[in-house]
């Protein structure tokens, strides 16, 4: 107690919760980690970019990112369709529906990478109606998008709704007797409030995509330059004991995570300053 | 006479919206059964199939699937997991949001960040780091063998992996729980003689035990289901370093479906259960919230 | 335009927000709805602006039948409570939106819409904030942005809903003022709804009393404070103070005193409520001979231009309120303790019905 960290504050506890906080984090995340950073310095730039940048390394950035981006543009659109539907509307079982699109986050993505498999094979429940369309979903690039779309759901639903069920009515009313129709109202009044919680949804759906495994590989087919995910790269990597090349490929991607990772904080901290700006004075 | 004012406003709020701020019914159908059929396609779908494909071969090899020894060992191998990373990230998450909610620091910003990083690091990716650290090439590879030790392809790194994907829920959980209620209570307790366990015990914990209980549930249903993490560092021996997850993997692979399914059902079965409890929580959290926003009405 | 309003009743579930009311609202006036929450002021005002559908009854605007005219189609000018204003949207843009959501043949040019948006804005003295955000803005500037949105789109109707209802006290007498002086410039029929009595009579000019779904008394302001139509409206405009009484014969008599009355000439014997307002009562220190109600000062209360006295009647326990001005009670020189006799001045009975 002889030096205190800032005399204004009285409860006790800091130096043991922050301290704990820090060496479990340290250990468990942190070194962790960088051990991934460490091990590439084994390689030289010219080798870790060779790495990185084989033409198969190179098609599955190409998959990851663009079923990703895909899979995270649907959540965008029928999240928040959804989020509508479930703060704006009754219809009957909407609460069993409300508790069920949390279901990617409770169910193990292994369960969810073969029901879908099973669903949107050929001889699946839709894939049998999808197949006479010319449509095949399973094992080819389009069952990665189903897959991602999957695990990305609740992102955006979660993500609107709180915003949109604080929005005041009288902001409507408001638009209504200004002389706006509905769409008006909607396009104009209530789609900019719910941008910047819509977008953060987005960015997370995005980023849970990148990193997915379980729930793809079921269903992707794993065709090399075709259907074969980035992280489904560096598993056949370390089968074959290359750790290096695995890491190199492991690093790229933290890279990318961590900068969506930064992007996703700013973007909740404009919506939060956003929502609070107005409740003020 | 507030009580009534207030239930008129939320009924309006809620249930009659004004004529002005509704949608015409086609338009309100039409957005229902969209958002129904998405949900169909992409939920309700293949959450059914799990279960009419495990039962597709009869009740009786849908419990063969589940009392074979295999199968046994990998649930228990699951729970064993489950039960040594909730602890541990039970204990961070209080002592991360006590420091974060309750203290003001240089850096704040950085650690809630640094939290967060599990979040976005990829499962194949923290299996991987922990491959580099105690695998045979690893760090502490040669050490370990000279000590016949094994964490790679064995139970501790199945642990840390799980530890490593769950790390966040709980702080995630209680950091903005424990910011909103701020530290008035806990400097009452202070100025009343309290030490500071006491004030943790009696005053801290039962104010976030709702928040406290939903961070333990995610955590447990995460810990359960993870599959890429571990495939990476459990090497995948039948009966001794499978879990659930990857004995359903095992099983599928080898063309098995309804056994893989069986145990699948197992897991969606546990994932629905989740999601009960979190409704129910959320539900009684809510009404705790609306009852002392009603006495603080009056 | 004058609004008429017949018949109007409205229910949420078993609550009765409106029970048959009926009101004119004539061409230019200022009107007020004033009344306790939860009285059905605002339902009421909302059915006008047609933000909400009566159960029953009906809404005429000049004369035209219009309870079933979208609010989109009603002409109305809305100010609410909260002020509602698009906070992404910066003050102009605000202002703007209602001439911007027109449909293109009537939507007037972009210099046109500047020029109307910065007339407005000048109108409500903020020009100068044209290119703020919101929540940049102090609660009476949002207040006067809200209006200026609101006569944008040239209303024919202005409805405000608890317009100061959100400010404090020194912003509010200001806007009050100033909206007055608003509505003398424009003279664009305007009713708003209040649960603040000084609002309503410094304001308005006709107040509309509501109590529990029901319209009590309308009427001037002057009308509705010295002329209550009811013991709630004598209750709800100002202070006032309640005694048991017996009317006999155009006469009232509380305990010894004897005031007489301009009605209730033909009631024999028979109980009642007497109201006085405590300006109205006389406070002698010496009986002289009349009837008078004997009381002790219990507490003085001397800030302000009026001394307030709480009096407590010797023989009765509720406390009479009076009020008397700075030389009389200099005169009377009276301290906490000192016996009174009082005569009220004037007089309201209302009988008792069982």
């Amino acid at each position: 107690m002889a030096k205190k960290h800032k005399p204004n504050n009285v409860l006790p506890g800091f130096n043991l919760s922050l301290g704990y906080t820090l060496l479990y984090l340290s250990l468990i995340v942190l070194i962790p980690l960088s051990a991934a950073f460490f091990k590439t310095t084994e390689l030289s730039f010219a080798e870790f970019w060779h790495t990185v940048t084989t033409p198969r390394v190179v098609a599955s950035y190409k998959l990851t990112f663009g079923a990703s981006l895909f899979a995270a543009v649907i959540n965008a659109i029928f999240g928040l369709l959804t989020a509508w539907v479930l703060t704006r509307y009754t219809f009957p079982g909407k609460k069993l529906v409300d508790a069920l699109v949390d279901l990617p986050f409770a169910l193990p993505t292994a369960v969810a990478g073969i029901a879908l498999t099973a669903v949107y094979s050929t001889n699946g429940w839709i894939g049998s109606l999808l197949e006479p369309l010319g449509v095949k979903v399973a094992f080819t690039p389009l069952g990665v998008v189903v897959a991602l779309t999957f695990i990305g759901l609740p992102f955006v639903v979660r993500t609107v709704q709180p915003v949109l069920e604080d929005l005041e009515a009288e902001t409507e009313e408001a638009a209504a007797s200004l002389g706006a129709n509905r769409w008006q109202t909607f396009s104009r009044v209530i789609l900019p409030a719910l941008w910047p919680a819509l977008l953060t949804g987005f960015a997370l759906a995005f980023a849970r995509a990148i990193g997915e495994y379980g729930s793809v590989i079921f269903i992707a087919g794993n065709m090399p330059m075709v259907s074969e995910i980035t992280p489904l790269i560096i598993i056949t990597k370390l089968e074959q004991y290359d750790y290096t090349g695995a890491t190199a490929v492991a690093v790229v991607m933290l890279i990318i995570s961590f900068l969506l990772l930064f992007a996703i904080n700013g973007l909740q901290w404009w919506s939060s300053r956003r929502n609070s700006a107005s409740r003020g004075t | 006479m507030s009580a009534i004012v207030s239930q008129l406003a939320h009924y309006n709020a809620k249930v009659a919206r004004s004529r002005a701020t509704s949608e015409p019914t086609w338009v309100r159908w039409t957005l229902i059964i969209s958002a129904l059929l998405f949900l169909s396609l992409f939920l309700f779908i293949p959450l059914a199939a799990v279960f009419t494909e495990a039962l597709r071969k009869g009740f009786e090899t849908y419990i063969a699937a589940l009392v074979e020894p295999d199968a046994v060992s990998a649930i228990q191998l699951t729970l064993i997991a489950a039960a040594i990373s909730l602890p541990l990230n039970l204990v961070f998450g209080i002592a991360a949001a006590w420091a974060i909610a309750k203290f003001e620091f240089k850096g704040k910003s950085i650690l809630i960040t640094l939290i967060d990083l599990p979040f976005a690091v990829s499962p194949v990716i923290a299996g991987l780091i922990f491959v580099l650290i105690f695998g045979l090439q690893g760090w502490f590879g040669e050490w370990l063998i000279d000590n016949d030790f094994k964490v790679i392809f064995a139970i501790p790194g199945i642990v840390l992996a799980t530890v490593f994907v769950t790390f966040p829920f709980i702080a995630r959980e209680l950091i903005p729980l424990m910011q909103a209620q701020g530290k008035e209570e806990e400097e009452a307790g202070l100025v009343l003689g309290a030490s500071g366990w006491q004030i943790l015990w009696h005053i801290t914990l039962p104010n976030i035990k709702w928040g406290l209980l939903y961070g333990v549930i995610l955590t447990n249903a995460r810990a359960m289901g993870e599959f890429g993490a571990v495939s990476v560092v459990s090497g995948h021996i039948r009966g001794l370093t499978n879990t659930m997850p990857l004995h359903v993997e095992i099983l599928y692979n080898e063309y098995n479906y309804a056994a893989a399914f069986a145990v699948a059902s197992l897991l969606a079965f546990l994932a629905l259960v989740t999601l009960g409890l979190k409704s129910y929580i959320e539900w009684q959290s809510g009404r705790t919230a609306s009852a002392n926003e009603k006495a603080s009405d009056q | 335009m004058s609004i008429e309003i017949r018949n109007i009743k409205k229910e949420f579930g078993r609550f009765t927000a409106l029970g048959d009311v009926s009101l004119d609202v004539p061409s230019g006036e200022l009107v007020a709805l004033l009344g306790p929450s939860g009285c059905g002021k605002t339902t009421l005002l909302r059915i006008i602006a047609g933000l909400e559908s009566p159960d029953s009854g009906s809404i005429h605007f000049h004369g035209e039948e219009a309870t079933d005219r979208d609010v989109r189609e009603r002409q109305v000018g809305f100010v609410f409570q909260h002020y509602a204003l698009f906070r992404h949207m910066t003050v102009f843009e605000n202002v703007a939106f209602g001439l911007r959501v027109r449909s293109k043949k009537t939507r007037p040019s972009e210099a046109e819409i500047h020029r109307r948006v910065h007339q407005l804005l000048s109108l409500v003295q903020l020009d100068w904030l044209a290119d703020r955000y919101p929540p940049q803005l102090s609660g009476g500037q949002r207040q006067r942005i809200a209006l200026a949105r609101a006569l944008a789109v040239e209303p024919k109707v202005l409805l405000l809903d608890e317009p100061f209802g959100a400010l404090d006290a020194k912003v509010r007498k200001d806007l009050r003022r100033w909206l007055r002086r608003l509505h003398d410039e424009l003279h664009i029929t305007s009713v708003f709804v209040t649960h603040d009595q000084e609002e309503a009579l410094e304001v308005a000019d006709r107040i509309v009393v509501m109590n529990q779904g029901k319209i009590e008394q309308i009427g001037s302001p002057q009308d509705v404070y010295d002329n209550p139509a009811s013991p709630f409206v004598y209750k709800f405009l100002g202070n006032v103070n309640q005694f048991h009484s017996r009317v006999n014969q155009g006469q009232a008599h509380i305990g010894d005193i004897t005031l007489s009355l301009n009605d209730h000439h033909g009631v024999q014997d028979s109980d009642a409520l007497a109201y006085v307002r405590p300006h109205d009562i006389d406070i002698f220190t010496e009986q002289n001979g009349h009837p008078t109600l004997h009381a002790v000062v219990s507490y003085i209360h001397a800030a302000g231009p009026l001394v307030r006295l709480e009096l407590q009647p010797v023989n009765d326990a509720d406390i009479i309120e009076a009020e008397i001005t700075r030389e009389r009670f200099r005169e009377l020189a009276l301290n906490q303790g000192s016996h009174v006799y009082l005569k009220p001045r004037s007089v309201q009975v209302f009988l008792e019905t069982k």
